[in-house]
């Protein structure tokens, strides 16, 4: 009993830390509270929330994906070669690009789980190679959406009549509940911690490990591919030399949203709360025209802080 | 002992099995019966093969060669899973469950109730969990995660992880290492229940005295070879000793009576901490190997650490050598000449992927740098050679990896680098967990020579055998508490038991 208070404690310190630091940046700067503002931080933490969703599962796992961010660029820029390329509808671009983002994920967990490659060189050798297909593919220019002005609406239209509320965070709200519920609720969920908890355990207790390794990368990559498809319908283009530097920003909302990266701990609340911790910071900060390079160090310095103030309570437990 | 066999064929019959790895053959024919409703006790030294006939059994590894046959029928394992499917549960040394999962998420790992095949329905886990402890007579919060819980009572969640699968044969790898007297006999009491005419446990434990008690026969390997079943009834210890080792060891034998030297060169008093210790107070004697014995958590382990500075003091004083000394960490400790070898070797004690040579010099490297800044591996080999041969470390060259050598040879190791480092006050904790019985005679031949040589040693240890045969005097703890201090002639394993239980006595000793 007294443990799950602790974790519930933790997860609430989160939620006040980034209470305070909206209390703060609303207090100093009268522009940051208004709709627009708020609406703009939610669409922005929506690309990196997306990546720190689906890689919570691997980081759960005690593994890491570094492809996440040249991955999502690169399935954006399949959303571009299937929508403005290949002309397909637009729902059947979309699904192919997130199942795009599930097929690097396969061949990330084929390598960590069959070929026993450590996780952390696998994804490097991942991002590498995703930067460079969409450089490749795209033959280094941006590919514009002209001809569907539907899939732009996908991210920054509004379904819900009446407010200007983005479907893009309409989208990330509902991936995140669905993630909780598969991370509390289903076998994949449940293996995920059981691997990072122990991984040879889990092994000896008739639990095919390397096929939810593989299953595990492969769902943390269809969250790649949604971001993606997201991003660019948020440009109305898929970039392809943006997204390298994305995985690191998931990786920070990840750990400080309370997830351990020796793996066995970790929730999706904690992950949303620190997707939405790096999106206030940058934002609050840039209104308060600090400028850019500042902004780096000032982030920086929140995941120190988020991780050491993690040990310290954990050495008190 | 051994209820009525019900039939002839046996429970569990393995033949001719051998399997080999790069460079060993860990297991050459052998064999292994194990009959309806008895526990059979396998033994043997480190390196036997008794961890890789079970692997064989848990389907971990497959056999080079070998017939199983259960109640007379030849099978194969084809996997983990498969080996429970036929009713052979494994609890293995190492605990194999995941500290981050609640315990009856554990206990149904890779079975977990579903409702409507999607979701996992806790609520039955939880209550399948709660009906399974209350057969089997635990109480264990199933609700409660794993790394919650005392080392024994993960035991038994792994215990009735194995008994849910109805399993036929129960095999334990020294199911008892970690476990105090109270709790031994709560697992006895569980072997107990699970025995029928049905089943059988295959029980490997170095612990003769245990043998006695709970096997109905033991079958001895040695260099992964069949020795000898024997019958326990009829057998003694030095029997089934001398076939495990290959020669004959000498039983129980207790220090003799030295002149205890004058010279005090630790002393405690009055050492308190925050979480656990009471006013502990004790003197040390030059030459002297004292005992501590004591239940689990009787704050053994915690005052070693306290006196070498690993944790906070609340109060106390320390006197090294009639010096009163502040020690703020281990490496003050060690300044003073006073060594802690952790009763967690691999974690603590030795770097495993070093070689030999490196590990004994650790702690004294800066001796063996030259002015420019540079390691002499010269004198560094010929330092660890020095110690490699003095204290007979089996170890084909000083560059092995320490990782290779065995759980023996890597203590020597330990206590090879606190001698280099010239401690003169040792303190062992547990310093022959998970050694093999020849190798334990081999280690206590080292103490007595380093008490002999005036070294001062303090040896903690939940073998109470090993703490009479060993210690000039026994001190005992309970709850934090010194209380008592025994002279060996006086010390019996019943009246060191009763000052171990004794709980809430007042005051120090000294």
């Amino acid at each position: 009993m007294r443990a799950r208070l602790r974790g519930q404690i933790q997860q609430l310190l989160a939620f006040a830390s980034l209470i305070a630091i909206v209390v703060f940046f609303s207090i100093a700067n009268d522009r940051f509270l208004t709709w627009a503002n708020v609406t703009g931080i939610l669409l922005a933490a929506t690309v990196v929330g997306l990546l720190a969703l689906g890689t919570t599962f691997v980081i759960i796992t005690g593994g890491i994906d570094l492809s996440i961010g040249t991955g999502m660029t690169l399935s954006a820029v399949m959303t571009g070669v299937f929508l403005t390329y290949l002309g397909m509808p637009l729902w059947l671009g979309v699904i192919l690009a997130i199942l795009f983002g599930g097929l690097l994920g396969l061949i990330n967990g084929v390598n960590v789980a069959v070929l026993k490659i450590p996780p952390f060189i696998a994804t490097l050798a991942m991002m590498l190679v995703a930067a460079g297909l969409s450089l490749v593919i795209s033959g280094t220019a941006p590919i514009y959406f002209k001809e569907t002005p539907d899939f732009v609406r996908l991210a920054t239209g509004s379904l819900i009549p009446g407010i200007r509320f983005p479907n893009g965070v309409l989208i990330f709200i509902i991936v995140a509940i669905v993630a909780g519920v598969i991370l509390k609720k289903t076998l994949l969920g449940r293996y995920t911690f059981s691997i990072g908890s122990n991984e040879e355990a889990t092994e000896l207790s008739g639990v095919n490990v390397t096929k939810w390794k593989i299953a595990i990368y492969t769902f943390a990559g269809l969250f790649t591919g949604l971001a993606g498809v997201l991003l660019a319908s948020r440009l109305s283009s898929a970039q392809p030399a943006l997204g390298m530097g994305y995985e690191l920003e998931a990786i920070a909302a990840v750990v400080i949203g309370g997830t351990s990266l020796q793996g066995g701990k970790g929730s999706i609340v904690g992950t949303v709360i620190g997707a939405l911790i790096m999106a206030v910071l940058t934002n609050g900060l840039r209104i308060m025209s600090i400028p850019q390079e500042w902004q780096s160090v000032a982030v920086g310095a929140v995941i120190l802080i988020a991780v050491y103030l993690d040990i310290l309570r954990r050495k008190n437990a | 002992m051994t209820p009525e066999t019900t039939t002839t064929t046996a429970l569990l019959d393995l033949s001719g099995v051998s399997k080999g790895f790069p460079g060993v053959q860990a297991l050459d024919d052998v064999r292994l019966e194990l009959r309806h409703g008895e526990v059979l006790a396998l033994v043997g030294e480190n390196g036997a093969g008794k961890s890789t006939l079970m692997k064989l059994l848990a389907g971990i590894y497959t056999p080079d060669a070998g017939t199983f046959r259960l109640n007379g029928e030849e099978f194969s394992i084809e996997g983990p899973r498969h080996a429970q499917e036929l009713g052979i549960a494994i609890i293995h040394q190492e605990f194999n469950l995941m500290p981050d999962l609640t315990v009856a998420q554990n206990i149904f790992i890779g079975r977990e109730p579903r409702s409507g095949g999607v979701f996992l329905d806790d609520r039955a886990l939880n209550r399948s969990a709660q009906e399974l402890f209350d057969r089997l007579g635990l109480t264990i919060d199933p609700t409660e995660r794993v790394e919650h819980l005392t080392v024994a009572r993960q035991q038994m969640v792994e215990i009735a992880k194995a008994l849910s699968f109805n399993a036929k044969v129960l095999i334990m790898d020294e199911p008892t290492a970690a476990l105090n007297d109270a709790e031994v006999e709560v697992l006895f009491e569980l072997i107990q229940r699970f025995r029928t005419p049905d089943t059988g446990v295959i029980y490997i434990s170095h612990r003769m005295d245990e043998l006695a008690r709970i096997s109905d026969r033991i079958t001895v390997l040695r260099d992964g070879r069949y020795i000898d079943t024997l019958e326990t009834a009829t057998s003694t210890v030095g029997e089934v000793i001398s076939l495990m080792v290959g020669r004959t060891i000498t039983g129980e034998q207790r220090p003799g009576q030295v002149q205890r030297s004058p010279d005090v060169v630790l002393s405690v008093a009055g050492l308190s901490t925050k979480k656990l210790l009471k006013n502990v107070g004790f003197e040390l004697h030059r030459g002297e190997i004292l005992g501590f014995a004591g239940l689990m958590g009787a704050g053994r382990t915690e005052l070693a650490r306290a006196i070498v500075g690993a944790d906070p003091i609340e109060s106390g004083r320390i006197t090294v050598d009639g010096r009163e000394v502040q020690i703020g960490n281990p490496a003050d400790a060690a300044r003073l000449g006073i060594g802690y070898l952790s009763e967690d070797r691999k974690r603590l004690g030795v770097v495993l992927e070093q070689d030999v040579a490196t590990n004994i010099v650790l702690s004294t490297l800066p001796a063996f740098t030259s002015k420019a800044g540079f390691m002499r591996d010269g004198a560094i080999i010929r330092t660890a050679r020095e110690f490699i041969g003095r204290l007979r470390i089996k170890t084909p060259s000083a560059n092995q990896l320490v990782k290779n050598l065995s759980g023996g040879n890597q203590q020597k190791v330990v206590i090879a680098k606190w001698l280099a480092k010239d401690c003169d006050i040792l303190i062992f904790d547990e310093p022959t967990r998970g050694i093999d019985v020849g190798a334990k005679d081999e280690i206590y031949a080292l103490l007595e020579e380093l008490a002999r040589q005036g070294k001062s040693i303090i040896m903690i240890s939940s073998e109470l055998p090993e703490v009479l045969r060993m210690s000039h005097r026994i001190a005992v703890m309970c709850e934090g508490r010194l209380n008592a201090v025994l002279d060996n002639a006086e010390a019996t394993q019943e009246i060191v038991m009763d000052y171990a239980t004794r709980f809430s006595a007042e005051g120090t000793v000294s």
